[in-house]
């Protein structure tokens, strides 16, 4: 009888020899500069791309099984949701405008993510490199596939989801993340890296979809919990992707150590910019929290964040320059976008509302310094106003900032009274921003911000100002999608629903 | 002192991971959130497949970590024994 010889199995470091960097070659026939063209203009110096190294050694035999794994765990979850009268489950439909704030303006991006890494895994030249690069390419479009998929469901009963990909092209709170999107991937190679694999993976993801995710399963969410913590799987591979790219610059020559210091300053500040939207999500669109907005930034931003770039000062990183201006917008952004999303609720697709009593109550614990002082007492002039009969809306258009877009509505980080507005004037054209921050990354690269596609600029340019024409071009449909949660269809809905899925009447 | 972490998915697969990781960190800190363990350590974190093993009664290859891996914070290192998260000192 034979007898049977295992094979022997690869060690890691060889296996990923073998599979990655043994699969590059050195062009003959045409020059290196030729074939990837794009690669020197950003003024990155490399020496060596062999110094690339992936600390994770993953090799797509491996990606593939791990992602099918993965994908059964997801779809078994997404089946039984469907199956199990999933969109009963969650504590309360309000809990929907934060799904519909994700599917409009998050989903999109990862989409968007997926080609920016297929465009720089052709462009850079390293080998471990690109075979990462395809991987993260391959992960941003099956998030994007996934988190759809999952909400699909939601979309059979709720207003507010059917739409969400000509939101994402056209109405104006997601043209926030389109546009970090877009500067991300009109950018060059390497700065697309730090835009997409530092701060949107690094900054971002990790308090967007770990605080975010759990809270979602706090909400009776299975369907949203599986996408999410099935893509941040992926996303911790990213981020030391991100943070491998960025250690990697600056080993390879001094000369980088400026350049990726602006890289860094600008996009922290972009993405925390996008962060806005989320404070909100964390802060009031969970009917059950898990942990402040507060919170979770002394958790990811403060702790994480900063034990990262004193790691990185042995390369001579300081923090990004925004990180002050940051920490002193925490305990306000949430509240401020908040009230600005309620008085433009006739042009959102998806419901506002006034926080109740416990809500502020909860705010106000998390909050002491600044809610109670600040904004319970709009919060209260606002319920007396709707309770007369004549609540506040603001049917105006909102001022955007050109950089993020965002509405200028923050505040001045040292002064909470007084409304934060910046303006510069290139070419005869006056240009308005949020904060110092945007100001400074406009007066850094004008030619490319002074293009920036501005939803509210377009109503009159496109439409003549016509509400109603935008909406349904941006297809919201007037007294469903927009407007207060109090009222609305999906309330009634919900609160009938639920009502016979308990009873047998 | 930085503090490194790890977070988990809370399921079935990941209750003896989190138990391998215990024994082999004394300083770690185990925070059990909705859905989610997220395990913080002062500067170092290291996780081993052998302890790994023992707990599970099976082969494991730290590669299936990323099943459930939820995310991490620090500079990773990894072979085919251990994988260590690490912020300079």
């Amino acid at each position: 009888m034979d007898m049977k010889v295992a094979k022997k199995k690869l060690g890691l470091k060889e296996k990923y020899r073998l599979m990655t960097r043994d699969l590059g070659w050195e062009p003959t026939y045409r020059a290196k500069d030729e074939v990837f063209p794009y690669v020197n203009y950003e003024g990155i110096k490399v020496h060596d791309w062999d110094k690339w190294e992936d600390p994770f050694r993953l090799t797509m035999d491996s990606y593939w099984k791990y992602q099918a794994e993965k994908e059964r765990k997801f779809y078994a979850i997404i089946d039984a949701h469907a199956q199990n009268n999933g969109h009963l489950n969650i504590t309360d439909a309000r809990y929907l405008s934060a799904l519909k704030i994700f599917l409009q303006a998050i989903s999109p991006g990862e989409y968007a993510a997926h080609k920016g890494f297929a465009r720089v895994g052709r462009e850079f030249p390293g080998v471990g490199t690109q075979v990462a690069c395809q991987m993260q390419a391959i992960d941003e479009i099956r998030h994007a596939q996934t988190q759809i998929h999952a909400l699909s469901n939601y979309n059979k009963y709720y207003d507010g989801f059917h739409a969400f990909a000509d939101a994402r092209d056209r109405i104006w709170y997601t043209s926030v993340a389109r546009s970090f999107f877009d500067d991300a991937m009109s950018a060059g190679p390497f700065e697309f890296m730090i835009a997409i694999g530092f701060s949107f993976e690094y900054v971002l993801t990790n308090l967007l979809f770990v605080p975010f995710m759990s809270g979602a399963a706090y909400n009776g969410d299975m369907a949203t919990v599986t996408f999410g913590f099935s893509a941040q799987s992926d996303e911790a591979r990213h981020m030391t992707l991100g943070l491998e790219c960025i250690k990697f610059m600056l080993e390879q020559d001094p000369d980088n150590l400026p350049i990726v210091q602006g890289w860094l300053d600008k996009w922290f500040w972009r993405g925390f910019r996008v962060l806005g939207l989320v404070s909100t999500m964390m802060d009031y669109m969970l009917p059950k929290r898990v942990m402040s907005w507060r919170e979770a930034w002394e958790i990811y931003g403060v702790e994480n964040g900063g034990a990262l770039f004193k790691d990185l000062a042995r390369y001579g990183v300081r923090p990004p320059k925004g990180w002050d201006d940051a920490e002193k917008a925490i305990d306000h952004m949430s509240h401020q976008f908040m009230l600005g999303l309620y008085q433009w609720s006739f042009g959102t697709s998806f419901h506002s509302w006034i926080p109740s009593d416990e809500d502020m109550d909860w705010l106000s614990a998390k909050y002491p310094t600044t809610f109670d002082k600040y904004y319970r007492p709009r919060w209260d002039h606002i319920r007396k106003l709707a309770v007369a009969g004549t609540p506040f809306k603001n049917f105006g258009l909102a001022k955007l900032c050109q950089t993020c877009q965002l509405p200028v509505v923050f505040t001045e980080p040292d002064d909470a009274t007084m409304s934060c507005h910046r303006e510069t004037e290139y070419k005869g054209e006056k240009y308005h921003f949020c904060s110092d921050g945007c100001q400074h990354i406009f007066d850094n690269e004008p030619e490319k911000y002074v293009q920036a596609w501005l939803p509210m600029p377009s109503l009159f340019q496109e439409l003549n100002g016509d509400i109603g024409a935008w909406m349904n071009w941006v297809g919201l449909r007037d007294g469903e999608d927009n407007g207060d949660y109090s009222g609305s269809r999906d309330q009634r809905n919900f609160d009938q629903w639920r009502g016979m899925a308990t009873s047998n009447t | 002192m930085s503090t490194v972490f790890i977070a988990l998915q809370a399921n079935e697969e990941t209750r003896p991971i989190i138990e391998a990781i215990e024994i082999d960190n004394p300083l770690a800190v185990v925070n059990r959130q909705p859905a989610m363990v997220k395990i913080d350590a002062p500067n170092r974190l290291v996780i081993r497949k052998e302890t790994i093993e023992e707990q599970i009664g099976r082969e494991f290859d730290l590669q299936e970590l990323h099943i459930n891996l939820i995310t991490l914070g620090g500079n990773v290192t990894e072979d085919d024994d251990s994988l260590t998260l690490s912020w300079a000192e």
